[in-house]
């Protein structure tokens, strides 16, 4: 097998917050030992409730936060440290859209300069080669020359993200992360950002990292998906197989918690109690206390993530049956 | 339409602000007991609705039309009679739970002020009126977290104790405006079931507005479709589902991924939605329409039966329904090849 594009090995991310104004520090584990690998215009999705440690994933495979522990490795070589020239240089190869454009958009430039910004700061062409870029980028995401002239809030919420998607591939990424791109959007937008994106992905052989809360989403642009939960993968495999028989009880509970138009709230798994506080996480496998199969060792032990067969890991005791009967995963 | 007297009927409900409508002349019927989905993107005018019937907007709309309660024209109605309908025969719920509840505040004098107010209950029976709410809406520990603030709670304890709050005044009618839109999937899920068991254990009426067609579905026995101030379809959400009239009906559901079956091409619908400002001639969907030719840029089309029990306001589609739906068919065939 060939190199993968993205290498994520056992990343850990913790964050140190006082409660109220004399608490005591505590530390919550936003990422605790997080590994995958993407290859080239791959898509891996990666869908989790808030505080489940999705969105700093995200943050810390483009080295934007350090890692506590483990490694990231991008096309072979260990990401450089985030904000040194080597890190810089190697940005241009490596892109990121939120899910708030008018916030990642400069409200006093028109959006067809803030397109060509990246080419300036990267120094890729001449002066005419960029412009005429620019137009090519404006053309490939659905918007005119006349949207390049225009501010952010001239633009609707949809247009905008089109640009901020221009953007991030003027410099012509091998690998994008969107943080809930769509989520802000309406539906009927949401379906013409989420065919672009499958459209550009495609063309430009990009790898992406896709994450969101929305299952149905994930599933559309993603060829494998991992479920997070507090902080960790609980279930990893491809989207369709992943959606159609999940063997984690969270995924499980998930996917019948999705919401599917012409049904009625029948035989769905409403999990009980609220999401934990990463702050106070709960023993063995985190998720004990809202699952309807822990058993008594669910408390104790902490479950890793192994092949269950099929392409599928997962991390639970149940599901795994005995861990020694179980091969490990890579 | 639904039976002879409704609880609730708007007649012509129409909203302008600064000589801008924003909503036109929308009708609506809801029964005892009835659940009701208003389904549309921002701007469609579905909590615009609602606020113009509780008399909740600012003093620069301009309101027409009738909300009728149990006959009595609520738009025509004092400030007093307002007050003492919105919270006791009317409650309605937000978004977000947080800004709604006072930070400052615990949750006894929070439900204990509805109380007061709409049953005229005092002393002790206040408290264990709002145990009892806590108890119903399922927060555990109720007792004790009466004495609690709204920071202590999570956003989906903070919604459950929004829906007691608008239970204490036991209403015929719940308005609830995007209850779940920010919460979790697995909470949204615990909150659509604590709605629908409260609704079954008390008879009341629920209007659930979301832009999530698969929210509304759940819960609700039948749905209203709004855009750009009008309702464009109505009927029993198991049909309108099953087999979706109305243009932009089947295009919000083309619009929406699956999640089983094999994958398509979303059927996204072209360009955004009018500006209120400056709408265009006929129907407001017309140039975001596949099936748009030149009747629709005459009149408005009204909204009319199409068959008993539902209701479509489109020119085309009213006469040449089963065209639409066979012309709609050749061009997203990828579209018909999901799975069941």
């Amino acid at each position: 097998m060939t190199e993968p594009l993205v290498r994520v090995d056992d990343v850990a991310r913790t964050y140190h917050s006082r409660r109220g104004l004399f608490g005591r520090a505590v530390e919550v584990a936003a990422v605790d030992g997080v590994s995958f690998t993407l290859g080239r215009g791959e898509t891996l999705g990666i869908v989790g409730e808030s505080g489940s440690g999705k969105s700093t994933t995200g943050r810390l495979v483009l080295g934007l936060e350090p890692s506590d522990r483990g490694t990231v490795a991008f096309d072979g070589a260990a990401l450089p440290k985030g904000g040194t020239p080597d890190w810089r240089r190697l940005r241009a190869r490596m892109q990121m859209i939120f899910q708030d454009p008018l916030g990642a958009l400069d409200r006093r430039l028109p959006i067809g300069e803030q397109i060509r910004e990246p080419l300036d700061i990267h120094d890729i062409g001449d002066t005419a080669s960029r412009v005429a870029r620019v137009a090519d980028l404006l053309d490939r995401v659905g918007l005119t020359r006349n949207h390049g002239r225009r501010y952010p809030h001239e633009l609707s919420g949809g247009q905008r993200q089109r640009a901020v998607l221009a953007r991030a591939l003027a410099t012509t990424p091998d690998f994008l992360v969107c943080d809930e791109p769509i989520s802000a959007l309406d539906v009927s937008i949401q379906a013409q950002v989420v065919n672009l994106l499958v459209d550009l992905q495609a063309e430009f052989g990009l790898a992406m990292l896709f994450v969101s809360h929305d299952l149905r989403v994930v599933r559309q642009v993603s060829r494998r998906v991992a479920v997070m939960y507090l902080g960790r993968i609980v279930e990893e495999g491809s989207a369709d197989d992943l959606f159609a028989s999940p063997v984690h009880p969270y995924t499980r509970a998930l996917v019948s918690a999705a919401p599917t138009p012409g049904r009625r709230l029948t035989d769905r798994i409403v999990l009980q109690g609220d999401p934990p506080d990463p702050a106070d996480r709960p023993s063995g496998c985190a998720f004990h206390p809202r699952c309807p199969v822990a058993e008594a060792r669910c408390r104790i032990e902490t479950p890793r993530l192994v092949d269950v067969g099929g392409g599928r890991r997962a991390a639970c005791l149940p599901v795994s049956g005995d861990a020694t009967s179980t091969r490990e995963a890579a | 339409m639904a039976s002879a007297s409704p609880l609730i009927r708007l007649e012509g409900l129409s909203v302008s602000f600064d000589g801008v409508r924003v909503l036109h002349g929308v009708d609506l019927d809801i029964g005892r007991g009835g659940t009701l989905g208003l389904v549309g993107e921002s701007g469609s005018g579905k909590s615009v609705t609602w606020l113009a019937a509780l008399g909740l907007l600012p003093g620069k709309a301009r309101i027409e039309g009738r909300a009728l309660l149990d006959g009595e024209d609520l738009i025509a109605a004092s400030d007093r009679r307002l007050d003492a309908v919105r919270g006791g025969r009317i409650a309605m719920i937000f978004q977000d739970p947080a800004s709604a509840l006072n930070p400052v505040l615990t949750i006894r004098r929070q439900i204990g002020e509805a109380l007061a107010l709409h049953r005229g209950l005092s002393g002790r029976a206040v408290g264990a009126e709002a145990k009892r709410l806590l108890d119903l809406v399922g927060i555990p520990d109720a007792e004790r977290r009466l004495s609690a603030y709204p920071h202590e709670f999570s956003g989906g304890q903070n919604q459950r104790v929004m829906i007691a709050m608008a239970l204490a005044g036991q209403p015929d009618l719940l308005v609830a405006d995007e209850p779940t839109t920010a919460l979790d999937v697995t909470i949204q899920a615990q909150i659509l079931d604590l709605l629908d068991s409260v609704r079954r254990e008390t008879g009341m009426a629920l209007v659930l507005i979301s832009h999530d067609l698969g929210v509304v579905s759940q819960t609700c026995d039948r749905v209203a479709v709004m855009y750009a101030g009008r309702i464009v379809e109505e009927g029993p959400s198991s049909r309108l589902f099953a087999d979706p009239a109305h243009p932009y009906t089947r295009g919000l559901i083309g619009a929406l991924p699956p999640l089983d079956g094999s994958r398509r091409r979303l059927v996204s619908i072209a360009g955004t939605v009018p500006d209120p400002r400056d709408p265009p001639p006929g129907c407001a969907f017309a140039p975001r329409c596949l099936h748009s030719d030149r009747r629709c840029t005459g009149d408005v089309p009204q909204i009319e039966p199409i068959e008993a029990d539902r209701r479509m306001a489109c020119v085309l589609a009213v006469h040449r329904r089963s065209e639409i739906a066979a012309r709609a068919g050749r061009e997203h065939t990828t579209a018909e090849t999901v799975a069941p």
